[in-house]
C-alpha cells in the first residue's frame, strides 16, 4: 500500500499542478479573488502530496522493498541506514522526485508566506511555478517513474554506486537542488511580471529574498560538492572544470549577477529589463544543468542516467521553457518603462560592471562546456576543453572583477566619487601591498603571479573590513559610539561585507593550494618513511577489515614533525562485492587551514602499496570562503526589512544611500 | 479494498483543496500592494535620518523619489477592482470534481500495480519459503566444506549463489557439480552462464566453450543456444546471432517461457521475430537479464573510461578498457582508447612497456 499510495500521491500532485497552472490565470484575467486564491491552496496541497510520495519512497528504501524496481536497482538490505535514506536521491528516479519535491516546497513556501504580494502577482507566479511542476511530473511519470514494480521481487538488491555511499550524498544534492530549483521562483516572478505587463521597484523587493535563498543554498551546495570530490575521488583535486561542475557554476554566476541587479532595481528602479532577462537566464541555466546531467550526453561521475528518451524529454522541456520565456521577453520587454538614471561612476555603475563581468564569465563557461558537445554532434570529433581553457579565459575576467569589488560598496547611489572611494581604500591597498611583499619573501618557487593574486585577495578582504569601518566610523568616533553604530547597522551591510570577504578568503586558499602544494607519489612498504613538507610519514602496516557491505584495506600511517609523533592517519580502499567496484577513502589531517592528504592506490605483488601523499597549504580556505559568503547571504536574508511574509512588518528599503 | 479507500480519501482531499477557496465568500482576501512597500521605504528613510546614517538633504531627495513611485502605484488604473465571477467559479468547481479524479485515474491506472502488495524485507523474511536464505546458504556451504564431493549439494547451492550475485563462487560451485555430479548439457550451460555473469555479461571464450560442450551433448539445450547467439552478437556478427535465435524460436513450443526474451534479443540485432511481442514480454521483464547486463557493462565501461581520463597511470585499466571495447565490437573506440593510453603513459617508460606487452597478448601489436 505504501508503494501504490506514494505512486497515486504523485499522480494527484500532477492533477493539482494542472489545475494550479490554469485556474488562477483565469482568475487574474477576470479579477476574481476566489479563483486567484485557488493557486494558494493547490500549491499547499501539491506540496502535501509530493511530500507523501517522497516519504513513501524513503520508507520503501528503508524497508528494502525490492518489489520496487528503483529500490532493487539502488539499494541493498545490508546497507547502513543512512545510505538507505540518502540512496533515495542517489538514483536518477529518486533524485528527480527530490527535484519536484523541492519545487513544490518553494511553491508551498510562497503560498504560505507570500501574504505581502498583490493577489494577481501571487496567482501568476504560482501558476508559472505549476507549469514547471507539471512538465517535470509528466517527465517523472512517463520516463523515470520511481514506483514501477517487479512482480516477483528478487532476494537482494544491486546496491548503490559505492562512490555515492558517503555522507556527502546526504548534503550535496539536496543543497544543490534547493539552489537550482530556488531560482525557479525568480523565473516565475519574471514571467508573471511579463504576463502582467507591470514591473517596478516593489517587484525587485519581493523577488530578492527568494533569489538570495536560492543563492545561499547553491553556494553551499557547490562548495560541499567540491569538498566531497576532494576527499572521495582520491586524487586531491577540488575542481576539475567537469561539464557537470560547470553546469552548477553557470547558474551561480548568473544568480550572483541577478542578486546585484535586483538590488539596483529595488533601490533605484533601474535595470528592469536586464533583471528580468537575468531571472530567465539563471533558471534556464539550471534547466540546462539538469539536461546535461540527466540526458546522458556527458560521461562523468554524475552521469548515472543514460537513456535517450529521458534526454529527448528534458530537451523538450528545456526548449519550451527557455524558448517560450525568451519569446515572451522579446515581445513584452519593450513595454516596460525605463527607470532612474545614473552616472557611470556610481553604485549602480559599479553593479552594472559587476554584472558585465559575471555574465561574460558565465558565457565563457557556457562556451567551454557546450563547444565540445556541439562539435561532436556536427563533426563527430571528440575534444575535451579542460582547465587550460578556463584558466586562460575565466581567470582574466575574475581578476578585474575582484579588483572592483571593494569599490562598489564605497560609491554612492546615482553619483559616486571614485577619488574619495580610492582614498578610503588606501588602508586596504597598503595591506595588499604588504601581503604581496611578504608572500614574495616567504615563498620558495611556484608561479610568479601567485603573490600578486594573494595581494588581490587581501585587498578584497581589506575592502570589506574598510566598508564596515567606514559605516560605523571606527577610528573616527569614540569606540563606544562605533560599537553602537555597528549594532544599528543594517544586517544586509554586514552580509555584503562577509560575502565579499568570502571571495577573498577562497582566493587565498585557491592560490596557496595550487602554487605551494607538495606531493609524494610512490610505492611504500611497511616501515617505510617519507618526508613531505616537513612532516615525516611512516607506514605502520596494512590490515584487512570487513565493513557492512564491503571489505576494506586500511593502511595506518604515523605522522610526526621534527621527530615528535603527531597523529595517526588511516586511509583505506574499499571494495564492494555486489557492484564489483572499489572506492578510496582518503585520510585527512587538518593543521590550521592546511591539510595532509593520503590516499591509497593499488597494491603490488611484493607487498608494497601505491600511496599518494599531499600537503595542501591553506586548502580549507577554499571552502571556508563560500561558507562565509553563504553566511553573509543569511545575514542579509535575516535583515528585518527583507524578511519574507510578515505582513505589515517594517520591511522598507534604505532608499537613497548616502556616502557618509 | 483498503487501497481504493485510501485513494478515494486522497482524491477527496485534493478536490477539497481546490474547492475551499471557491467556497469562501465575502471575506476580503489579504494581499499586499506596491504602496505598502513604498510606505515602508518612507518609514525607513525617517529611521535612517534619526540614526544619523543619511543627511537631511539626501533624505528629502529620497522622499521625493519614493513619493513619485507611491503616486504611480496608487493609480487606480493599475489595479482594477476585484469582482466575483460565479460562472467561472462553477466551471472551476466542475473541473475539480470531475477533471481531477479523471486525470488522476487515467494517469495512474496504466502505470500503477494496485494489486501488488508491499514486499518489505521484514515481511519477506517471515515468509516460510524465502528467508532465512543467508542462513541456509551458510549451512549448505558448511556441509560442502566437510563433504566436498557431494555433487547434489553443489548443484543445489550453485544456482542460489548465481541469483545472489556471488558469481565467482557460483562458477566454482557449478564446476564442482560438474565434477562430482556427472556431466550433463544443462550443467555445462549453467556453468557457462555463471562464467558470463562473472565477466559482467560478456560471453568469454571460456564460457563459449562450455556452451559448445553443452550443445554437443544435447543439441536442443536452450540456454546454451541463447548464449551462443549472445556471443555472436557481442562479436559483432549480428546475422549469425539472428540465425541462431530464429532457429531456437522455430523449434520451440509456442508457450515456451523464454520466447519473449529471445524475441527481444532479435529486435536488438535488428531482425524482429515474426510474431509481435506478447504480453508476456512485460511479465518476463525480470528474466531480461541479458539486456540489463548489457546496460550494466556499458555503464561500467563508461565509468572505467572516465576514471582513466582523470587518472591515466593505470595500465591494467587501459588494457581492460581496450579489451572491453573489442568485446563490444567497437573497434574505433578501442583504437581511440589505445592512443589515449599511449599518450597517458608516454612519460613513463616502464608503464609504456607494460602497455605494449599487454596489447600483444590482446592480439593487437604495438
Amino acid at each position: 500500500m505504501i508503494v501504490e499510495g506514494g505512486h497515486y500521491a504523485l499522480v494527484l500532485a500532477l492533477a493539482l499542478a494542472l489545475i494550479q497552472s490554469t485556474v488562477p490565470l483565469l482568475g487574474a484575467r477576470w479579477r476574481d479573488p476566489a479563483l486567484m486564491n485557488v493557486a494558494r491552496s493547490t500549491a499547499l496541497a501539491q506540496l502535501l502530496f509530493v511530500g507523501v510520495s517522497f516519504a513513501a519512497l524513503v520508507t520503501l528504501h528503508v524497508t528494502s522493498d525490492f518489489s520496487v524496481l528503483n529500490v532493487y536497482e539502488n539499494s541493498h538490505s545490508m546497507k547502513p541506514l543512512i545510505y538507505k535514506i540518502t540512496g533515495v536521491w542517489g538514483s536518477h528516479e529518486g533524485s528527480m522526485l527530490l527535484w519536484v519535491s523541492i519545487l513544490a516546497l518553494f511553491g508551498g513556501l510562497l503560498a504560505a508566506f507570500g501574504n505581502n504580494l498583490p493577489l494577481s502577482l501571487r496567482a501568476h507566479v504560482l501558476a508559472v511555478q505549476a507549469w514547471i511542476a507539471s512538465a517535470f511530473y509528466l517527465f517523472i511519470l512517463t520516463t523515470s517513474n520511481p514506483f514501477l514494480r517487479i512482480p516477483n521481487p528478487p532476494m537482494e538488491g544491486r546496491d548503490l554506486n559505492p562512490v555515492l555511499q558517503d555522507i556527502g550524498l546526504a548534503v550535496h544534492p539536496p543543497m544543490l537542488y534547493l539552489g537550482y530549483v530556488g531560482f525557479s521562483i525568480s523565473f516565475s516572478f519574471a514571467i508573471a511580471a511579463l504576463l502582467e505587463g507591470r514591473i517596478d521597484a516593489a517587484w525587485a523587493r519581493w523577488v530578492r529574498p527568494w533569489t538570495l535563498l536560492a543563492w545561499i543554498f547553491l553556494t553551499l551546495g557547490i562548495a560541499m560538492g567540491s569538498y566531497w570530490a576532494y576527499y572521495e575521488l582520491g586524487w586531491g583535486g577540488w575542481w576539475f572544470w567537469d561539464p557537470v561542475e560547470n553546469a552548477s557554476l553557470m547558474p551561480w554566476l548568473a544568480g550572483t549577477a541577478l542578486l546585484h541587479s535586483a538590488l539596483v532595481m529595488e533601490k533605484r528602479n533601474a535595470l528592469k529589463v536586464w533583471t528580468i532577462l537575468l531571472s530567465i537566464l539563471t533558471f534556464s541555466l539550471s534547466l540546462l544543468g539538469t539536461f546535461l546531467v540527466r540526458s546522458g550526453v556527458l560521461t562523468s561521475v554524475h552521469a548515472f542516467a543514460t537513456d535517450p528518451t529521458r534526454g529527448v524529454f528534458i530537451l523538450l522541456i528545456l526548449c519550451v521553457f527557455i524558448g517560450g520565456s525568451l519569446t515572451l521577453f522579446a515581445g513584452r520587454a519593450s513595454r516596460l518603462k525605463q527607470g532612474g538614471l545614473f552616472a557611470p561612476i556610481s553604485r549602480e555603475g559599479a553593479l552594472v560592471l559587476n554584472n558585465l563581468f559575471l555574465t561574460t564569465a558565465c558565457a565563457t563557461v557556457l562556451v567551454g562546456t557546450l563547444y565540445p558537445l556541439v562539435l561532436e554532434v556536427l563533426t563527430g570529433d571528440k575534444i575535451s576543453v579542460g582547465a587550460p581553457f578556463f584558466n586562460l579565459t575565466f581567470a582574466p575576467l575574475f581578476v578585474p572583477l575582484m579588483a572592483a569589488v571593494p569599490f562598489g560598496p564605497m560609491l554612492a547611489w546615482k553619483r559616486g566619487d571614485l577619488l574619495a572611494a580610492t582614498q578610503r581604500l588606501t588602508a586596504a591597498g597598503i595591506a595588499a601591498l604588504s601581503a604581496i611583499a611578504l608572500a614574495w619573501a616567504w615563498a620558495r618557487g611556484g608561479a610568479a603571479l601567485a603573490p600578486l593574486a594573494i595581494g588581490l585577495a587581501v585587498f578584497v578582504i581589506g575592502g570589506a573590513i574598510t566598508d564596515i569601518a567606514e559605516r560605523t566610523g571606527l577610528f573616527r568616533v569614540p569606540f563606544a559610539i562605533a560599537l553602537r553604530r555597528a549594532r544599528g547597522l543594517p544586517r544586509s551591510a554586514w552580509g555584503t561585507a562577509f560575502a565579499h570577504a568570502g571571495i577573498g578568503v577562497a582566493l587565498i586558499g585557491i592560490v596557496c593550494e595550487t602554487t605551494w602544494n607538495s606531493e609524494f607519489i610512490g610505492t611504500m612498504k611497511p616501515r617505510d618513511t617519507v618526508d613531505v613538507a616537513g612532516y615525516s610519514l611512516t607506514l605502520n602496516g596494512v590490515v584487512q577489515r570487513q565493513g557492512p557491505n564491503y571489505r576494506e584495506q586500511v593502511a595506518s600511517f604515523m605522522v610526526s614533525i621534527d621527530g615528535e609523533p603527531l597523529s595517526t592517519m588511516t586511509p583505506s580502499k574499499r571494495s564492494f562485492t555486489t557492484r564489483g567496484m572499489s572506492t578510496t577513502e582518503a585520510a585527512l589531517l587538518s593543521r590550521g587551514f592546511s591539510q595532509l592528504y593520503i590516499s591509497l592506490g593499488d597494491s603490488s605483488a611484493d607487498g608494497g602499496t601505491v600511496v599518494r601523499i599531499y600537503h595542501k597549504p591553506l586548502v580549507l580556505l577554499i571552502w571556508f570562503g563560500p561558507v562565509l559568503m553563504a553566511f553573509g547571504g543569511m545575514l542579509s536574508l535575516s535583515d528585518r526589512r527583507l524578511r519574507v511574509g510578515v505582513p505589515k512588518a517594517a520591511k522598507a528599503l534604505r532608499g537613497l544611500q548616502a556616502a557618509e | 479494498m483498503t487501497l481504493w479507500f485510501v485513494f478515494a480519501l486522497m482524491t477527496a482531499a485534493a478536490i477539497f483543496a481546490v474547492l475551499l477557496p471557491l467556497g469562501l465568500r465575502g471575506s476580503k482576501p489579504s494581499q499586499g500592494s506596491e504602496a505598502t512597500v513604498y510606505k515602508d521605504q518612507l518609514v525607513e528613510i525617517d529611521r535612517d535620518l534619526a540614526a544619523g546614517l543619511i543627511a537631511a538633504g539626501e533624505a528629502d531627495a529620497a522622499r521625493t523619489e519614493i513619493g513619485r513611485r507611491l503616486l504611480a502605484a496608487a493609480d487606480p488604473k493599475n489595479s482594477p477592482p476585484l469582482q466575483s465571477n460565479q460562472a467561472l467559479r462553477r466551471l472551476a468547481a466542475v473541473v475539480a470534481l470531475v477533471g481531477l479524479p479523471a486525470v488522476a485515474l487515467a494517469v495512474y491506472l496504466p502505470m500503477g500495480s494496485p494489486r501488488l502488495p508491499d514486499f518489505p524485507l521484514a515481511a519477506r523474511s517471515r515468509a516460510p519459503d524465502a528467508q532465512p536464505l543467508d542462513g541456509l546458504v551458510a549451512q549448505v556451504e558448511q556441509h560442502l566444506e566437510q563433504n566436498p564431493t557431494d555433487g547434489r549439494g553443489w548443484s543445489v547451492l550453485a544456482p542460489v549463489l548465481l541469483r545472489l550475485g556471488r558469481y565467482d563462487e557460483a562458477v566454482r560451485a557449478f564446476r564442482n557439480s560438474l565434477t562430482y555430479g556427472g556431466e550433463s548439457a544443462e550443467r555445462h550451460a549453467d556453468l557457462g552462464e555463471a562464467l558470463a555473469a562473472a565477466a559482467n555479461g560478456v560471453v568469454t571464450a571460456e564460457a563459449k566453450s562450455e556452451f559448445d560442450r553443452a550443445l554437443a551433448l544435447n543439441a536442443d539445450e536452450v540456454k546454451a543456444s541463447y548464449f551462443l547467439g549472445l556471443a555472436a552478437e557481442q562479436d559483432g556478427r549480428k546475422a549469425d546471432a539472428a540465425k541462431i535465435w530464429h532457429a531456437m524460436l522455430d523449434k520451440a513450443a509456442p508457450d515456451a517461457p523464454w520466447r519473449p526474451l529471445v524475441q527481444a534479443a532479435l529486435l536488438r540485432v535488428g531482425s524482429p521475430a515474426a510474431p509481435a511481442l506478447s504480453d508476456q514480454t512485460v511479465a518476463a521483464a525480470q528474466d531480461m537479464k541479458a539486456d540489463d547486463r548489457e546496460a550494466m557493462i556499458r555503464g561500467m565501461v563508461d565509468r572505467l573510461a572516465t576514471r582513466l581520463k582523470q587518472n591515466g597511470d593505470d595500465v591494467e585499466g587501459w588494457l581492460r578498457l581496450v579489451r572491453a571495447y573489442l568485446v563490444m565490437g567497437d573497434r574505433d573506440k578501442a583504437k581511440s582508447a589505445l592512443s589515449d593510453a599511449r599518450q597517458a603513459v608516454a612519460n613513463d617508460a616502464e608503464r609504456l612497456r607494460q602497455l605494449n606487452e599487454g596489447l600483444k597478448t590482446l592480439g593487437i601489436d604495438g
